[in-house]
């Protein structure tokens, strides 16, 4: 017998599976489904911020030549929306518009030019209304307000006390506080967001293909708002250019595509510009954190007390989860004593925010790890030292909100970036206009408890075997980008001791793919991983009972090689296409299936309304270092350099672990540096690509990665998050790096050169007063 | 029905295939290259000119197929991410951006290695701030472009083995 061995492929490089159709031009997004006989389809959108609708006149549009459908908001009652206790927004707006840019009506023509001819022989009579652009302005007494159901504008109030706050800030040696503005940000994911609805009369049968991260959610509002039931529809998630959390939730471009298509009984496209892409939003609400921190001379926390307000926009979208999460993800860190929360989602008159990567936590982790960073120079502790001593006492750890945290890599994390960044021997020792900054960061590997809860297992995968010996692995999971279909076919693959290149694979489309709740907070490693274990492991339980049979030993005698399934060591044994013959027989074609859920003991807390959210089965961390350098006469910031390091639990694929990791922190860059949008009077005055700025190859830093393994025990091999908590970490790292470089600490985000330099100028002014 | 369009006859090559087709005088390069041609590896991810997603090379030379009217393209010979690879084989680029994942969500992917191509053939072995500037119109939201400068470098080293073999 020669070595042969299971082949392993977890804790391996591997190139993403789906690689050569990406690379080759193959790969088809949504845009890329052009039938010859599609109808294109245009949306209409409100010129105004806030109104009540009079009248939508479309007759002209509908008599113009080569149209072949005009839908209002008429088309549909039914709303939409993630969250089951917060769907107040309609496909097509009806009795009031909200936000400058809502979809009001939709034309479906032959062509590009007959559809834009159309739109704007639409003629629409409304009353304006008041409208509110900041939070401020929309709780201000006396505003009107934009949903009659929410009085003051407030979509949700929340808050909660833990531990002896107040307490705790009397204990304490030194109270610091500060009040940071972080701006509204966009995702500005590579592909506009696209869908092409095809509706088959003759069946009553609808099929959409979107650029979505929810196939699932999709499928459910498309059923609600079109009312078909839920069998009657199919929809399939095509290749997507990148998420970040703007597809998160189902989008009004594919429920419209859809009541568009069934209007026109036919097939309708709508691609939408990068500047309806802005309007969609879904990003990052511009978030206004108040936060005070009271510490021991030893640096020891003894409370936190914050507040922070989200600005909500027109409609709920997430929102409620958001400042739930902002609050909850305060713990988990460090070890805080005392905590105490007040969270307010205010509506306003602009596009919808939603779950951005980092969801709820990156603008509060700022202030936090900002403030924090000022009381150790305050207390003179160095910055390492500061966040060391308020570590968890990890693992098992739990925190005042009773998260369940098993794995916690963190104190590894922070050795990695102090000595890879050669922190103690240069900190301070850099020269003029250039320093280091540290900051620590988490994030959840999934929310534990769905947002639908239906009493399904949170993922489900399954595996065909046929004769032919190949493994089909079927996911309702959403490759978006992040990798993982590789993942899952990874985690099969390890189990069954079988090269990857056996397994085809065959994602988010509802007629043959399992469902799946989507890709969003990080869950798919984490479930679907474990999904995939759990079907493998069943399919190599068939093919050993099996191969035990043919060879007339008991399965406990049947030792798995991958390729080989033998008896003992002088053994010839089966092949793998003999065992597969073998376990066909008088079956045909095996389908097994893999379940994950997540243990009650991770639900998160009740102590609080809304203590589920920010409950994960595992928590990833991240501690940075960034070297910075300033311009003294211009204030342009230049990153140097960037020491990441992540306990992702285990790397089943370093090579995308470290992509996801660059990629969080250059993300977090652009943020940190450029990136906000802004609007005039509700009009959005960045909806291009060259008005937001994100950062380019120019800027793009130099990134080490540290990939940290505390092998987390329910994980997936041990895996947990990888893809979130390095853009979390950055920021603060960043900005307290501008701190140490040139001692002005800024404060709200964007940090841009005109920013800073007013920040300096006013630095300097001080100085020269107090001389 | 929409006006008639006035159309204009193209005579161009695409992919090394000799093309006639009547394009509409405002029908966008990109537009004729994914609608007429079905070349759909050419992808629009912005509103003009910012993104780069659609960079084809024209004469040789990268360029933005959303900034350019197919009209003008008279003559001249195009080249699309579909021409890059054999049936059989990728390219040396196309092989370093799957080898080393320089692409993860793959949209920006077919314009970036497209603008890399234009560059290696003007220069064969460029710096790595070459690298920057040859790539400097094209955005990517997944990569941090780390893994993307890895990825030319790959083919760079790829494209020399194979150059002394022969």
């Amino acid at each position: 017998m020669n070595q042969i061995k299971p082949t392993k492929s977890i804790g391996i490089r591997k190139p993403l599976v789906d690689g050569p159709e990406k690379v080759s031009g193959k790969a088809l997004y949504s845009a890329d489904f052009i039938p010859a006989d599609c109808l294109v389809g245009r949306i209409f959108r409100s010129p105004i911020s806030h109104g009540e609708i009079i009248e939508v006149d479309v007759s002209k549009a509908e008599a113009l030549p080569g149209v072949k459908a005009v839908i209002t908001g008429d088309v549909t009652d039914e709303t939409f929306g993630v969250l089951p206790i917060a769907r107040f927004e309609y496909p097509l707006a009806r009795d009031k518009v909200r936000y400058k840019g809502e979809p009001v009506a939709c034309v479906a023509a032959i062509d590009a030019e007959t559809a834009q001819k159309a739109i704007e022989l639409i003629k629409f009579n409304y009353k304006e209304l008041p409208a509110y652009f900041t939070s401020k302005d929309a709780m201000a007494k006396g505003s009107v307000n934009i949903h009659d159901h929410r009085e003051g504008n407030i979509e949700r109030d929340v808050d909660f006390d833990l531990g002896e706050t107040d307490g705790g800030l009397k204990a304490a040696d030194l109270i610091m506080e500060e009040t940071y503005n972080c701006a509204e940000v966009a995702q500005v994911q590579s592909e506009p967001h696209a869908a092409i609805a095809e509706y088959d009369a003759i069946r009553d049968f609808m099929t959409v293909r979107a650029s979505t991260q929810v196939p699932y959610y999709g499928h459910k509002m498309l059923a609600k708002t079109l009312k078909m039931q839920e069998s009657k529809v199919r929809m399939i998630k095509p290749f997507v250019g990148g998420g970040f959390g703007c597809r998160t939730e189902c989008l009004n471009v594919e429920l419209i595509c859809a009541l568009a298509a069934r209007a026109a009984q036919g097939t309708v496209r709508i691609v939408t510009s990068r500047e309806e892409t802005f309007i969609t939003h879904r990003g990052r609400p511009e978030t206004d954190v108040e936060i005070k921190i009271g510490v021991k001379k030893n640096g020891l926390i003894t409370a936190v007390d914050f507040k922070a307000i989200q600005r909500g926009g027109a409609y709920s979208g997430y929102g409620v989860v958001t400042i739930l999460y902002a609050g909850g993800l305060m713990f988990g860190v460090y070890n805080l004593p005392a905590v105490r929360y007040r969270g307010l989602r205010v509506l306003t008159n602009t596009p919808p925010p939603g779950a951005m990567r980092g969801h709820g936590t990156t603008d509060v982790r700022y202030a936090f790890e900002s403030l924090l960073d000022k009381i150790a120079n305050e207390l003179g502790i160095d910055a390492i030292e500061i966040r060391r001593r308020n570590l968890l006492k990890a693992p098992k750890y739990e925190t005042l909100n009773e998260m369940f945290i098993n794995s916690y890599g963190l104190p590894e994390c922070l050795d990695w970036v102090e000595e890879k960044s050669g922190w103690k021997e240069r900190k301070g020792k850099l020269g003029p206009n250039r320093g280091l900054g540290v900051a620590c960061a988490h994030y959840p590997s999934g929310a534990s408890k769905p947002v639908n809860w239906t009493g399904e297992p949170h993922a489900t995968v399954h595996l065909k075997l046929d004769w032919d010996g190949s493994i089909t692995l079927l996911t309702g999971a959403p490759e978006i980008g992040q990798g993982s279909t590789t993942m899952a076919t990874q985690c099969a693959a390890e189990i069954l001791g079988l090269d990857m290149s056996r397994f085809q694979s065959l994602t988010s489309d509802s007629k043959l793919t399992p469902k799946d709740n989507g890709s969003y907070s990080s869950r798919v490693t984490y479930m679907v991983g474990n999904a995939s274990i759990d079907a493998a492991t069943n399919l190599k339980n068939i093919l050993i009972e099996a191969a035990a049979r043919k060879l007339e030993v008991k399965p406990e005698d049947i030792e798995c090689l991958g390729e080989i399934y033998r008896a003992g060591t002088q053994d010839d044994g089966l092949n793998f296409n003999e065992v597969v013959q073998a376990a066909l027989e008088g079956t045909g074609t095996i389908t097994v299936k893999g379940n994950y859920d997540t243990l009650p003991e991770s639900w998160g807390t009740k102590k609080y309304r809304g203590g589920a959210i920010s409950g994960s089965m595992a928590y990833a961390y991240a501690a940075q270092v960034v070297e910075v350098s300033i311009d003294p006469d211009t204030a342009e910031i230049t990153v140097e350099k960037v020491w990441a390091a992540q306990d992702v639990g285990k790397a089943l694929n370093p090579l995308a672990v470290e992509g996801q990791i660059e990629g969080s922190v250059w993300m977090g860059m652009g943020q940190a540096i450029s990136e906000g949008t802004q609007y005039v009077n509700g009009l959005g005055i960045t909806n291009s690509m060259l008005d937001y700025r994100v950062p380019t190859i120019i800027e793009s830093p130099p990134i080490e990665v540290g990939i940290i393994e505390s092998i987390d025990p329910h994980g997936p091999f041990g895996a947990k998050e990888a893809g979130e908590t390095s853009l979390v970490a950055f920021i603060p790292a960043l900005t307290n790096a501008i701190a140490d470089a040139i001692g002005v600490r800024p404060i709200d985000l964007p940090v841009t050169p005109d920013r800073l330099l007013q920040l300096m100028e006013d630095y300097q002014k001080t100085e020269k007063a107090a001389e | 029905m929409g006006e008639k369009r006035n159309k204009t006859h193209l005579h161009c090559t695409v992919n090394g295939k000799e093309r006639d087709n009547f394009v509409p005088d405002n029908m966008l390069l990109v537009d004729y290259l994914r609608e007429d041609l079905d070349l759909t590896g050419t992808k629009i991810g912005c509103d003009g000119g910012e993104c780069g997603c659609c960079t084809v090379l024209i004469g040789g030379a990268p360029q933005h197929a959303c900034l350019r009217l197919a009209a003008t393209c008279q003559e001249l010979d195009i080249e699309t991410i579909e021409s890059l690879s054999d049936a059989s084989r990728l390219s040396a680029l196309q092989r370093g951006f799957h080898e080393k994942l320089g692409a993860q969500c793959g949209f920006c992917t077919p314009g970036m290695i497209m603008a890399a191509e234009g560059l290696l053939r003007q220069n064969p072995n460029p710096s790595e701030e070459q690298i920057r500037q040859g790539l400097a119109s094209n955005i990517c939201r997944c990569t941090g472009y780390i893994k993307i400068i890895e990825s030319v470098q790959f083919a760079i080293g790829e494209l020399k083995l194979a150059g002394n073999a022969t």
